[in-house]
């Protein structure tokens, strides 16, 4: 389970570092979160991955490591404040320039040069 | 204690020809004296244990704990350049007050002096590398100062820049030797360094260090090819030129050799590195000084060619060359500091300093005219003179190496030619300057100066007089306490006798007087053919430099940053993936322990959904609406992830994220195009960024599965063993949030709280149009507040409050807890706006969300602080059980009221920003008073 496990954590990081690469803002906030879960997911995984055994004290022995999970839930709800930043941020870039585009206008392609007058 | 007063009192002597500046121009100089004469008495009190060969040292401790210790230490070659240090800044202090104008700022001017002066004391007194090094900066920095005090000028800022310049670059280089030496000895203390002479030339550091702690000393001592900032430095005051560019700081460097000469040299690199330098240096300053028509400019080659001296006699590696060395030391800054003063009288009383119009000043001038020629004549190595001395032991060392082997003797011939040159330019300033006709249209009539400006010049060469004639009886004792330091050894034995009878030395002094005298009659073609060449003007290829390195880093910046947040996001990704890539190929381990895994099919159900969700997300990203759903899919996942791996905590935070996250994107989606337009990037782009984001997502997915099949010991242990007993809780990884990592909580809700205030501020004065219809150009429903979500919401928020309140309180022992809590509670609020309307809700709940952050962050701090009152650690979490009739056993704890901070904080913060930005969608956005 542990290869199916990362092909997943793996698929969702390149889905979510390709959106982040994206021009337009709002694409840039779904990469960033897809990302954050990613990147949970990955944290969460440093602890190993057992079922069964919570972490919390009681008759059962405890197998799970409780510290990646006390790291990945700030995490979790430090990710949602830096999304709504983000997200805030977009919007008003759109409010001040009128553009989603994450330069603020139409870049010029890249792929050609970018001296023009 | 002496020690430190000795070292410390010229630091507070900054201060005090400021204190003084109200005063007269000679109280000043009176006053500013007082302290370094003060220091200079504390320095002879310790005269004879000096002599004796003792090593006086002090430590005051510091930061004990990291090894750092303020260390001074005095001996032999200390107790010399503290001497010069001291001695010459009296004298320069006296002189200096005479040759400023009413014009210059003198308190500013003594003031810098003084800095130079603790700076300089600072490093011949260290008994710590590091601390050395620190002092030889604020050299540095004070020399910096004290060129560019006639800041009007365009050249003294130009050559202040390019001294800083060069000497900054020798002394980082300087540090990373210093830092290399430290960590191959063990310990940066010069007591220990000095004795680890072996261990230092064995380690294979060594070129390192060697040739590090060599560019600190070059640049500083302008050695070629790093002289060239000297002769820009010329365009301090001249008292500058003959305190900094003669005696002292221009003979750091040549310091640093001799202090770190037991540690560094004895190998053939330090040979060949230090000799070659100095020997080039010595001919080449010597070869220009004799082409000179600055007065000053001469002088200034010339002591770059007595630098080169006494870094060639270094680098000969024989005990009995350093000693000589150091007596070179004391003999150049002895004359050359008087020759500077000369100078300076020169330039003051005439108003030029260009030997083609000084002639014959003799006439006008003889008292100083005499004093001037003895000096030159000591440059020169006439016999009687101090400088005839050194240069006998420097003709009999250079005769005695044989490490080069059979063209040892080049080195002799060389050197003979060097002190050639030198007599020819010593006999250009006495005969051009005093004799060879009429002064040619000089500003002033030449006169002889007022009477104190003139001591410094008599005292220094009286000195000059006194050493030549009987060298043993004044410098003796001196000598051999400084030469014995700078060997770490006992000193050979050595005469200093003027005459030692006829010997080759002899010889090789006859012949560079003649050749010398010969060298200056035939000056007429010199100089012809000296014309030809092209003058080189370092500064301005300094700035030339100066100026490519601008374009090039502009250049550089341009291409990194060419606006485009897509490149820089490409480059940062890319960045990423080399930093990881390059520890992730070195890891050898195969992927071999795959085989060993079970399969479950809910986990492979599972991934695949993840995986599609992803894929799907990006697919269809240009239909914004439908990418979130695919995106909340990814995250329902996530947490029925956590759910299944024994994260109930997790789980539960990750579903209620995933709501109040989803609610937050359709709000932003509300105010953007319901698509996104086709792509600018072209094809190449897109090729580009998918293979970089599916390397990223190999690499992460392989470190995933690497650190998956790897188990090691965890400190979790600790955590699953105290939690209980230390905490007084059994949901570990609850009691970890609120008491083991209490002070990570606390700083996570501090970020959460200014995330929240900060969108607050960002959505104020927000312009977005609202818009009235969706992406299908439907006007929006009539009903915007149904019926059924009203009522059923309405009464729903007693129960989610309730339910939010169990969470919270049972969290310490099952899952839930203060974060869990406040999601809930933000949760049900927001339905309350979704069902209600803003203005509904407004009208009902006056709870202002900023003082409900503020007030979490308080209770978290203060629950934090009130341990302290008690004598415990900031943080310490205290808890008991306690029982009462009907309810029974409970346990009340200070980790549940710090619990309770952070749940004010979690519901704060998520309300503000979501109300907000609801609000932003209706006509009660929030509004600010134009200004």
């Amino acid at each position: 389970m542990e290869i199916w496990f990362s092909v997943a954590v793996g698929v969702a990081t390149a889905c979510g570092v390709f959106l982040m690469l994206r021009a337009h803002t709002f694409t840039l906030v779904l990469g960033l979160t897809l990302l954050s879960y990613a990147v949970n997911l990955f944290l969460f995984a440093s602890g190993g991955l057992t079922t069964d055994s919570a972490a919390i004290l009681g008759d059962k022995a405890i197998n799970s490591d409780p510290l990646p999970q006390a790291l990945v839930l700030t995490a979790i709800v430090i990710g949602f404040a830096m999304t709504a930043f983000a997200c805030i941020q977009a919007m008003r870039a759109r409010s001040e320039s009128g553009h989603d585009h994450v330069d603020g206008k139409e870049q010029r392609d890249i792929s050609t040069k970018t001296e023009t007058p | 204690m002496k020690l430190f007063l000795l070292c410390f009192l010229p630091i507070i002597g900054v201060i005090v020809p400021i204190l003084a500046k109200g005063f007269g121009r000679s109280q000043i100089a009176f006053f500013t004296a007082l302290l370094p004469s003060v220091s200079l008495a504390l320095l002879f009190s310790e005269m004879f244990a000096v002599f004796d060969g003792a090593v006086i040292s002090h430590q005051i401790a510091w930061v004990s704990s990291l090894g750092l210790n303020l260390s001074l230490r005095l001996d032999g070659l200390a107790f010399l350049f503290a001497t010069l240090i001291l001695g010459i800044g009296l004298l320069v202090i006296l002189y200096a007050r005479y040759y400023l104008s009413e014009r210059d700022n003198m308190s500013r001017f003594y003031s810098y002096l003084i800095l130079f002066m603790a700076a300089m004391l600072g490093v011949v007194l260290s008994g710590n590398l590091i601390q050395m090094w620190f002092f030889w900066e604020m050299t540095s920095i004070s020399s910096f100062l004290l060129i560019s005090f006639w800041n009007h000028k365009s050249e003294a800022r130009k050559g202040a820049r390019l001294a800083l310049t060069v000497t900054g670059f020798g002394g980082l280089c300087l540090l990373a030797g210093v830092i290399l030496i430290g960590e191959t000895v063990g310990s940066y203390e010069l007591d220990v360094v000095l004795n680890a002479g072996d261990l230092i030339r064995t380690s294979s550091y060594y070129p390192q260090i060697l040739i590090l702690v060599l560019l600190g000393a070059f640049t500083k001592s302008a050695q070629f090819p790093f002289h060239f900032w000297l002769p820009h430095a010329m365009a301090a005051p001249t008292p500058v030129s003959a305190y900094l560019h003669s005696a002292t700081m221009v003979k750091a460097g040549v310091f640093l050799l001799a202090r770190l000469y037991p540690a560094l040299s004895g190998t053939d690199m330090w040979f060949v590195l230090v000799t070659t330098t100095g020997l080039m240096t010595l001919l080449y300053g010597a070869y220009t000084a004799v082409f000179q028509h600055d007065l000053k400019g001469l002088l200034a080659y010339s002591t770059i060619s007595h630098l080169g001296l006494i870094t060639l006699l270094f680098g000969l590696n024989r005990d009995m060359a350093a000693v000589a060395a150091v007596f070179h030391i004391i003999n150049h800054a002895t004359f050359k500091a008087s020759l500077f003063m000369g100078a300076g009288i020169i330039d003051h009383e005439s108003g030029s300093r260009d030997m083609r119009k000084l002639n014959g000043l003799y006439r006008y001038m003889p008292i100083t005219a005499t004093l001037a020629m003895v000096a030159a004549a000591a440059m020169a190595g006439v016999p009687l003179l101090n400088g005839f001395l050194s240069k006998e032991m420097f003709f009999a060392e250079v005769l005695e190496q044989r490490t080069i082997g059979a063209i040892s003797w080049l080195i002799p011939v060389l050197a003979t030619v060097g002190a050639a040159l030198s007599v020819a330019y010593s006999l250009r300033f006495i005969h051009d300057v005093f004799f060879n006709g009429e002064p040619r249209d000089l500003p002033k009539t030449p006169h002889e100066p007022p009477r104190y400006m003139r001591v410094p010049v008599e005292v220094l060469v009286a000195i000059c007089l006194l050493v030549g004639a009987f060298p043993a009886f004044t410098i003796g004792a001196l000598l051999n306490s400084a030469g014995q330091a700078t060997i770490n050894n006992a000193v050979p034995e050595f005469s200093l006798a003027i005459w030692h009878g006829f010997n080759i030395p002899l010889l090789m002094s006859f012949i560079a007087i003649v050749g010398g005298v010969l060298i200056y009659m035939s000056r007429k073609h010199l100089f012809r053919f000296q014309a030809s060449f092209q003058t080189i003007n370092a500064s301005e290829i300094f700035d030339k430099v100066i100026h490519q390195i601008q374009c090039g880093a502009q250049k550089v910046i341009g291409w990194i940053d060419n606006g485009s947040y897509q490149r820089s996001a490409f480059i940062l990704a890319a960045f990423a993936l080399l930093m990881l890539a390059i520890p992730i190929s070195k890891i050898s381990e195969p992927l071999e322990r795959l085989a060993h895994t079970n399969v479950e099919i809910p986990v492979i159900v599972g991934c695949i959904l993840l995986i599609l969700g992803s894929i799907a997300t990006v697919l269809v990203s240009h239909q914004r609406i439908i990418a979130l759903a695919m995106l909340s899919l990814v995250g329902l996942v996530v947490s029925i992830a956590f759910n299944y791996y024994s994260a109930p905590d997790l789980a539960l935070t990750q579903v209620l994220v995933e709501v109040v996250a989803v609610i937050l994107l359709l709000l932003t989606l509300y105010f953007f195009p319901q698509t996104t337009p086709s792509s600018t990037t072209g094809p190449a782009g897109f090729a580009r960024d998918i293979l970089l984001a599916s390397t990223i997502g190999a690499v992460i997915g392989t470190v995933c599965l690497l650190m998956l099949t790897y188990h090691s010991e965890s400190v979790s242990q600790f955590y699953i063993d105290n939690a209980k007993t230390g905490g007084g809780g059994t949901n570990v990884v609850n009691v970890i949030l609120v008491d083991f990592r209490g002070f990570d909580t606390m700083g996570e809700i501090l970020v959460l709280g200014i995330a929240a205030l900060g969108i607050y501020k960002l959505i104020a004065r927000m312009r977005l149009s609202i818009r009235t219809r969706d992406a299908q150009g439907r006007l929006w429903s009539e009903d915007k507040h149904p019926m059924i979500l009203s009522v059923v919401s309405q009464s729903l928020l007693p129960l989610a409050l309730l339910i939010s309140a169990y969470i919270f309180l049972r969290g310490h022992n099952l899952p839930g807890g203060g974060f869990i809590a406040g999601l809930i509670t933000a949760v049900a609020m927001i339905l309350q706006y979704f069902a209600h309307g803003v203005s509904w809700v407004i009208a009902r709940n006056k709870i202002v969300y900023q003082s409900l952050i503020v007030s979490g962050l308080m209770i978290a701090l203060l629950t934090g602080m009130a341990p302290l009152f008690w004598g415990y650690p900031f943080l310490t979490t205290w808890f008991d059980y306690f029982t009462l009739p009907v309810i029974g056993k409970f346990e009340l704890t200070s980790a549940l009221v710090f619990d309770l901070g952070v749940y004010l904080t979690v519901v704060g913060s998520t309300m503000l920003i979501l109300s907000n930005l609801g609000k932003l969608t209706t006509n009660q956005r929030l509004k600010v008073k134009e200004r």
